[in-house]
């Protein structure tokens, strides 16, 4: 009797792990075939899926092939999402190594709790934020095509949304470092600064890098956020207060209007899938980052 | 240049740096509050918002987003915790966890609004409810539970392993150390993780645009009969929620005062998922306390 019940138990635990299994795999299963059905079944060329700058999925009296060209929505997340990183890491890093070690033991009591709060802020506030603070205040002082929804907007927003993920994640991994080794590196006369410099942040170095990619990967992920300050115009930007749209903000506003099955809606699917393989790419290059972190 | 100059200026950097941060995100918070608590009044928490004049609520809105993460939750902890179980006790290391883990990441990192668009298809569209409260706590349970099987299976491991071999040396079989033993001993940690996922639920928005909807039909909230579309424990209605509500206003709205509607519905947001992740860590370190009296933790 109780080894039946440890065997019922066991297969109950079992079915529950193997059913997140399978809600990936349907999950992917979906997204590929109707990410490629925009290949196969309407015949774009992925060519002109990728690079093409125009769209109107539907034909007209001077256009005889719908274009789905999805270049600016491409650049539009690469470039927002880059922008934020490169605002965000160095602010991170620094607040990081202030918590672990400048701070005065109040300060770190407070701060890393205090910024691990701020990481539930909800992204739709950021964005009503954004839109209600952040888009008047360029409207007003830069101008620009997109009256203030713009690159600069929608960046902006992304960097601060993220600060808390990649100071969290490389505080952690500075925390990880041998108190022994700052010691070493004290007694052989270095000053505070030069044991951040030449030992700390080398030695957490893998930490960081993956506290970045996690970053990285939310802001291009988000989509409400993005959606609500940067405009969503189909362009290639050539100004950071040109208005913008990404491959988010695209599904956002499109996923609502267009039928299943259609051109349009197969070319959301696309997105998807080329959201999906971005999150591969971010889960390999953690983990590959994690392997060579650990072998030294 | 001078090393202990050098050394002064770097600190001075690190001090002003996160000062910075730190006023960029009090200056977030300070903000929804402050401007939130001037729109905030009993009547606009209790009552129904407007279509085109000003002073409506989000009464429905603050219902609909705990009915949703009440749904959600009901759904994925269980699931969530007995993957968590397998995985800390029962898994070897073999392909099929290798599996699991990679689909764990994989859920984890895939952007919300994918997941949005996976729901319109298959819970909107294909099972015929049409934007539905079900729709919606399905979706957002594809993007939860990962997460709670990632708390799961951490409170599970923290248990010290001494407790383990002592219940089994004891002649217990596995599934009793597992209730008996384990699970107590991991519920701080699983009450903490489950309060903070019920605040990252709360704020969600972007998977629920299309598949919880983005209207709320009038409710009547004497009505208890679960099977009539005006009942709001009805779980196959549309259900717009506090965040849902907040983007749609922005992006749409009629009324005239978008701005202090918008104000007081992030207040409430935030002030929410706050008092979420306080309570999880307030709720966490009382259960120890009480089930260990450990009197200094």
């Amino acid at each position: 009797m109780r080894r039946y019940g440890d065997t019922m138990i066991k297969a109950v635990a079992f079915v529950s792990a193997a059913l997140v299994v399978f809600i990936t795999a349907s999950l992917i299963y979906f997204i590929v075939s109707k990410g490629l059905a925009t290949f196969f079944t309407n015949g774009i060329s992925i060519k002109d899926f990728l690079t093409g700058t125009r769209w109107s999925p539907e034909p007209t009296s001077e256009q005889a092939t719908p274009l789905v060209g999805s270049l600016p929505l491409i650049s539009g997340s690469v470039i927002i999402s880059l922008l934020a990183v490169c605002v965000s890491t160095p602010l991170s890093i620094i607040v990081a190594v202030f918590i672990t070690e400048i701070a005065p033991a109040w300060g770190r009591k407070f701060i890393q709790p205090t910024i691990e709060l701020l990481a539930g802020i909800p992204s739709v506030v950021y964005g009503f934020i954004g839109i209600s603070v952040l888009v008047p205040f360029i409207r007003n002082n830069f101008g620009g095509q997109g009256q203030g929804f713009s690159i600069l907007a929608g960046f902006l927003v992304l960097s601060v949304m993220i600060l808390p993920t990649i100071i969290s994640v490389s505080t952690e991994s500075l925390r990880a470092l041998p108190e022994e080794w700052k010691h070493a590196s004290y007694a052989l006369g270095s000053t505070r600064w030069q044991t951040i410099r030449m030992m700390i942040i080398p030695a957490a170095r893998s930490g960081i890098i993956t506290a970045v990619v996690l970053g990285l990967a939310r802001a291009f992920g988000e989509a409400l956020a993005v959606q609500m300050v940067i405009g969503n115009v189909r362009q290639i930007p050539t100004s950071i207060l040109d208005p913008v749209i990404t491959l988010t903000s695209a599904i956002t506003m499109d996923m609502g209007y267009t039928v299943m099955g259609s051109l349009w809606n197969n070319a959301l699917w696309s997105m998807a899938l080329i959201l999906l393989l971005i999150s591969f790419f971010f889960i390999v290059s953690i983990r590959m980052i994690g392997r060579r972190g650990s072998l030294r | 240049m001078n090393v202990r100059l050098a050394d002064r200026l770097a600190t001075s950097i690190f001090w002003l740096g996160t000062v910075f941060v730190l006023l960029i995100l009090g200056f977030l918070l300070g903000y929804i509050l402050l401007h939130g608590f001037n729109s905030i009044s009993w009547h606009f928490l209790t009552s129904p918002p407007e279509t085109i004049r000003a002073g409506g609520g989000i009464g429905p809105q603050i219902f609909n987003s705990f009915y949703l993460l009440f749904l959600t939750m009901i759904i994925t902890t269980p699931i969530g915790l007995m993957a968590g179980i397998y995985l800390a006790e029962y898994a070897g290391r073999n392909r099929i966890t290798e599996a699991i883990r990679l689909s764990i990441e994989t859920l984890t990192s895939l952007p919300s609004i994918v997941v949005g668009l996976f729901g319109l298809l298959i819970f909107v569209n294909k099972t015929g409810w049409g934007y539905s409260l079900m729709a919606g706590a399905l979706a957002i349970s594809v993007i939860n539970l990962p997460f709670l099987v990632r708390i799961s299976e951490e409170a599970i491991r923290d248990v010290p392993g001494e407790l383990r071999e002592a219940s089994l040396a004891l002649g217990a079989s596995q599934w009793q150390t597992i209730w008996r033993v384990i699970l107590p001993s991991a519920l701080p940690g699983l009450i903490t993780g489950w309060i903070i996922a019920a605040g990252r639920v709360f704020g969600e928005a972007a998977a629920l645009l299309y598949t919880a909807g983005m209207s709320s039909p009038i409710l009547n909230f004497s009505n208890f009969d679960i099977t009539s579309p005006a009942s709001p424990l009805n779980p196959f209605r549309p259900a717009e929620t506090l965040a849902v509500h907040i983007w749609k206003i922005n992006s749409e709205s009629l009324v005239p005062d978008v701005r202090q509607v918008a104000d007081g519905a992030s207040a409430f947001l935030v002030l929410t998922v706050l008092v979420f992740n306080i309570a999880a860590r307030w709720a966490g370190r009382y259960i120890h306390r009480r089930l260990t009296s450990d009197l200094n933790n």
